[in-house]
């Protein structure tokens, strides 16, 4: 019965993946590798299929991402860990474990009606809509995963390693700094992994927040267009099976490559801890 | 390419003259007289967001008179409705455009004109555009609001709907095709919306906006006179406010009763005349 389960669960992912092949593999041919995943013009009505400004979009979107999750995260999982009084713990640790089961679109919808404008306020003008809005609630979204798998590996570390640091009369910010960090480190990278695969495979609450345009930006407060919000823009108003809607597949493709790399990496970093 | 184009125009052109004053009948179906009382089931609609406020009163209308029958409504974009319908997912697909060479095979019924209006932020001074200025913002060769007569607005901020957008395809016609330009050339820079509401609220938020919706969304934002043409029911009516295009359901080739009967319904007086009151323009 759990072998036919198992199965079950395993015959659908391939499925998926089969699919996605099927419709993606026959654009990626018509339209050549080359020109696809490096052409910088997406103009369906010319022939133009190029996605290498939403790859880079998606890349940037994900350092960003990384550059304020990892900090706020890692910073968030030693208090929680080795600062905060136990009743804090009791209070905060529930709410993030929560926070992850908020759907994506709560997130944009919040980021759509509050930080869009602000940011628009600030920076003088426009609609607010840009690259950074969709750092900053991806950021949001991806921190509860972080700090929760981070504070994991922090109060795995063996209780001897603090203790003999303490001994020998380091302070305790000597002990988090040289001890405990680079012992928990395989656990924290594979935080900061996981969140960096969330942060590529985001779509709606991208989607609301990033402005879609199609130009490379050349700032944080330009509209960007990333892999995931290209295919939620398009995808439905396209004409099943044309050469546009198979290329979205083969964006797919390409998407589902980024993130099982992502996630390799992850699996073996956690493997090696 | 040219007579691509022209092909792709040609198809739905046709169909509308041969279906655009029938009804749906046939499909061996029997007399309708005693039908009507007995009339029950679920019928879905998805697919275009222009259509979505018609259809949602149609629905309310046609629910009043038969009871037994429920109509569920929802959106997703032109082609969605028609990869919806052909699917089989639903009963019915709402279309801003014409289906295009190479969608599905599928029957087209006008039930309403709809025009597409240029709109920009409450607080723009500008209240009038000619033909070939909007296209040119469009193309990315007018990028200040001090070229077109608002001398603080700074720089336009452009937006635009999804590709394959039924309001898109009507403003590709209607404004850009004027000075012989075509979606293909709509400034990169352009933020892109997957619906009529998104753009609204869009431009609501952001005075160096332009935008265009459908002419049920223009709540809360400032329509621009196009050529000193005003956007009305009654300039759409008598063909003088140039961007129009007909909002229409498709189905497959035999529908059930139900569908058929709300289709009917849709395009009877009555139907028309709800989407008068709604803000649409009645086929006739």
């Amino acid at each position: 019965m759990v072998l036919v389960c198992a199965a079950l669960a395993f015959l659908v992912l391939l499925l998926i993946t089969i699919l996605i092949f099927r419709d993606g593999f026959s654009a990626l041919l018509e339209i050549g590798l080359g020109n696809f995943l490096f052409g910088t013009e997406w103009i369906p009505s010319a022939g133009k299929y190029g996605i290498s400004t939403f790859i880079l979009n998606s890349v940037f979107l994900t350092l960003g991402t990384l550059a304020l999750a990892a900090p706020l995260g890692v910073g968030c999982a030693i208090f929680l860990a080795e600062v905060a009084p136990y009743r804090v713990r009791q209070a905060v640790r529930p709410a993030t474990d929560l926070l992850v089961g908020i759907p994506s679109v709560v997130y944009g919808l919040v980021g759509m009606t509050l930080l869009c404008p602000l940011i628009a306020d600030l920076s003088g003008g426009g609609s607010g809509h840009c690259l950074l809005a969709a750092i900053i609630v991806v950021t949001i979204m991806v921190l509860p995963t972080v700090v929760s798998i981070s504070e994991d590996s922090l109060r795995a570390v063996p209780r001897e390693y603090k203790e003999g640091a303490l001994a020998l009369g380091a302070t305790h910010w000597q002990v988090i700094r040289k001890v405990m960090l680079p012992a928990a480190r395989p656990g924290i990278v594979s935080a900061l992994i996981l969140g960096m695969g969330r942060a590529i495979g985001e779509a709606l609450a991208a989607y609301m927040v990033i402005g879609n345009a199609f130009a490379m930006i050349h700032s944080p407060l330009d509209p960007a267009r990333t892999l995931t919000s290209h295919i939620v823009g398009e995808i439905p108003e396209i004409a099943v099976g044309s050469l546009q809607f198979r290329a979205l597949f083969a964006t797919g493709i390409v998407l589902l490559v980024i993130i099982l790399a992502f996630n390799s990496i992850g699996f073996i970093t956690r493997r090696r801890s | 390419m040219a007579s691509r184009i022209k092909k792709s125009l040609m198809f739905p052109l046709a169909a509308l003259i041969i279906l655009g004053l029938t009804s749906v009948s046939g499909c061996g179906g029997g007399g309708d007289g005693g039908s009507e009382v007995a009339l029950t089931g679920t019928i879905t609609e998805s697919g275009s967001t222009s259509v979505k406020p018609l259809a949602e009163a149609l629905a309310a209308a046609f629910m009043d008179k038969y009871p037994k029958v429920k109509i569920e409504i929802g959106g997703g974009g032109s082609g969605k409705g028609i990869s919806d319908c052909a699917a089989g997912i639903s009963d019915i697909g709402a279309v801003s455009r014409p289906p295009k060479i190479g969608e599905a095979d599928l029957i087209y019924y006008p039930i309403a004109r709809d025009a597409v209006a240029i709109v920009v932020n409450e607080d723009n001074s500008v209240t009038e555009l000619t033909t070939e200025q909007v296209a040119k913002i469009y193309t990315g060769d007018i990028t200040k609001w001090s070229e077109v007569g608002w001398a603080n607005g700074g720089d336009i901020t452009v937006y635009c709907r999804e590709a394959g957008s039924g309001t898109l395809d009507c403003f590709e016609h209607g404004v850009l095709r004027e000075i012989g330009k075509k979606e293909a050339d709509i400034t990169p820079n352009a933020e892109r919306y997957d619906s009529n509401a998104g753009m609204q609220i869009a431009v609501q938020a952001d005075a160096s906006a332009i935008g265009f919706v459908s002419l049920g969304y223009v709540e809360g934002l400032k329509v621009l006179k196009l050529d000193g043409i005003e956007c009305t029911i009654e300039t759409c009516k008598s063909g003088d406010y140039p961007v129009l295009r007909r909002l229409a359901f498709v189905s497959k080739a035999c529908p059930d009763e139900p569908t058929k009967a709300f289709i009917n319904f849709c395009r009877s007086e009555e139907g028309q005349a709800i989407a008068a009151e709604k803000g649409y323009v009645p086929l006739t």
